[in-house]
């Protein structure tokens, strides 16, 4: 039999570019409605109108929208994302910097999160029903049910003010030495972490209770394998492609997070550098950025969906 | 030993077993229903006005919820934000699962070309970020009311539609749906008549967890100055308003993020606890 996954793999990607190109056209539209002249703002209330004129030619605003939105996107794939309204610099400039900061910030937390969360997320399936496996599931729902800054707040209230190991609310920029860098970046990963490990202990710990209920396991139940060979040895393999798909899907979850993590502790990275574009209502920073971060939901969600397909035996 | 005596006597009457987390659960969601019902009514102070001299006051007779970064009556701001936060979560929900729940009947019962092209545009409309599509929505109209019912209503209406048309896609395969179309029934009969009853059980389910999702979305929204606009406060914003406090512990920031948990978790939990049959009608 001809191996189905090449074509599903390539079927998943195309549905992602399709998507990608209707979300990239939500962008562009959603942000062109709202009232005012690009040109007026760009140049103040004191320009003369031969000036305005001049510069909505030179950038085609007098060109009907869905040639505007060709141009637009022809930019961003030669790396011209326009020019910031409320500064007057180039939006790649601007993005840059605060990118790799939001990166190292889901990194760190990335690193941080998916050994932890696997470890209880299986663990707690191990022992299932027991106090362990109740206050694990307990508090994971107590988690996902509040807001991100809620989970924001409770830390900072039990890490910063009662216990006094981290500083509150500043980011500090003096991350010269590993303990400063340690300080800086505790509060907003512990956050996230919390954030995207209750959907990825969640989700994980339901893929091996699904596979310690099929037959083969009650198998080697029967056979007297021990609880934690049970899990480890028959199970484990079995769930590892649904903890693989829940592991890229919880973060997914770090997108929404990242937005309000970074406001609250004021970290310099690119959701900050959004929020901040919407109450200044910089359009091309904003399309700039919602891109980035539709790229990047995108990207994870396939990848969870390739994932899946591949660590399926059935499909090969 | 009375009330237990008048559980079991319900639990007889319906034939459902009540259980403790779902009998609390039901409580703390009527408990914001009323508070949220009747709030201009039950505030102690004037929501604007400042009473006490100090700011970030602690709790204490009189203030019994201490006071926010201005000296204002924290419980009355918690009070009036019920009614912000539970009605424009309510609205947002009844339109988004109402639309939603339409579009998949109709889905499921036309099949063909209008369920692919509906099917793939609320599935790309489904990739958007929820927050990312709330903050692009503020930017191009800027926030109010109507406004942020609508945007939250349109980002669940994928979620309610993929729901509820896996489901009737089920009920359309059965025998008594084909006597109907033979007998000649027109799409809103099918859909009303025919398939709604059969599935409305875990739409009503699906419904309440989607009101959790706009609940945290709202606030999260507030929270980042986007949501509610001053003068008026839900208890996202009641949240930022106060933020100064945090490094002090002080009620004002506290309050309010418990309130959002404890309405949040109690929806969650109360759905959990209901009873199979209602929750689940193809697992019956």
């Amino acid at each position: 039999m001809k191996s189905r996954v090449p074509s599903l793999i390539l079927s998943r990607l195309l549905i992602a570019l399709v998507t990608l190109t209707i979300v990239s056209f939500a962008v562009f539209f959603a942000t062109t409605l709202l009232p005012g002249d690009t040109a007026t703002i760009l140049l103040g209330q004191a320009a003369t109108p031969e000036a305005i004129a001049g510069l909505r030619t030179a950038m085609h605003l007098d060109e009907p929208a869905l040639l505007r939105f060709v141009y637009w996107i022809a930019g961003l794939f030669q790396g011209d994302l326009g020019t910031s309204y409320a500064n007057h610099v180039p939006v790649a400039t601007l993005i840059s910097g605060r990118l790799a900061n939001t990166l190292k910030l889901a990194g760190l937390t990335t690193l941080v999160s998916v050994p932890l969360a696997l470890t209880l997320g299986i663990t707690a399936a191990m022992w299932r029903r027991t106090l362990y496996d109740r206050i694990v599931t307990v508090a994971t729902i107590g988690i996902i049910s509040v807001p991100e800054f809620v989970v924001a707040t409770l830390a900072v209230l039990v890490f910063a003010v009662y216990l006094k190991w981290l500083p509150a609310l500043s980011f500090t920029y003096q991350v010269d030495s590993f303990a400063g860098l340690l300080r800086a970046y505790a509060m907003p990963v512990v956050t996230l972490t919390f954030v995207v490990s209750a959907q990825m202990i969640r989700m994980s710990r339901a893929a091996v209770i699904e596979t310690l209920n099929t037959p083969y396991v009650e198998m080697a139940l029967l056979k007297g394998a021990s609880r934690p060979r049970l899990v480890l040895r028959h199970a484990l393999p079995n769930a590892l492609s649904p903890i693989a798909n829940a592991v890229a899907l919880s973060l997914s979850y770090l997108l929404g997070g990242v937005i309000i993590v970074e406001t609250i502790f004021n970290y310099p990275g690119i959701a900050k550098l959004m929020v901040d574009a919407v109450s200044t209502r910089d359009l091309p920073l904003i399309q700039s950025c919602a891109m980035i971060f539709c790229f990047g939901y995108l990207l994870l969600i396939t990848a969870a969906d390739i994932v899946a397909i591949l660590s399926n035996p059935r499909l090969r | 030993m009375k009330t237990h005596s008048s559980i079991g006597t319900f639990a007889a009457w319906s034939g459902y077993r009540i259980n403790p987390v779902g009998l609390v659960s039901v409580s703390v969601v009527l408990f914001w229903a009323l508070v949220a019902l009747f709030a201009p009514h039950i505030t102690p102070h004037s929501v604007g006005e400042m009473i006490d001299a100090d700011y970030f006051g602690p709790m204490r007779p009189g203030l019994w919820l201490g006071s926010d970064y201005l000296g204002r009556d924290m419980l009355s701001r918690l009070i009036l934000g019920a009614r912000y936060t539970v009605g424009i979560s309510l609205a947002a929900v009844f339109i988004a699962c109402f639309t939603g729940v339409v579009l998949g009947m109709t889905s499921a019962v036309l099949r063909g070309p209008v369920d692919m092209v509906v099917s793939r545009l609320l599935d790309a409309l489904n990739s958007i970020p929820s927050k990312l599509f709330g903050l692009m929505v503020v930017a191009a109209v800027g926030s109010s009311i109507p406004v942020l019912i609508l945007t939250l209503s349109i980002i669940y209406v994928p979620g309610a539609y993929r729901f509820s048309r896996a489901l009737a896609v089920n009920i359309d395969t059965m025998d008594f749906i084909m006597v109907a179309r033979i007998r000649g029934e027109k799409l809103p009969y099918l859909i009303a008549s025919e398939i709604l009853p059969n599935i409305i059980g875990p739409v009503l389910a699906d419904l309440g967890l989607r009101f959790v999702f706009i609940v945290l979305l709202l606030s999260g929204l507030s929270f980042l100055g986007l949501g509610v606009q001053p003068p008026y406060a839900d208890w996202g914003a009641l949240v930022r308003e106060n933020i100064g406090g945090l490094p002090f512990a002080a009620p004002a920031v506290i309050v309010p993020s418990l309130a959002i948990a404890t309405l949040t978790i109690s929806v969650n939990l109360l759905i959990d606890n209901l009873p199979q049959k209602i929750r689940d009608r193809s697992a019956s």
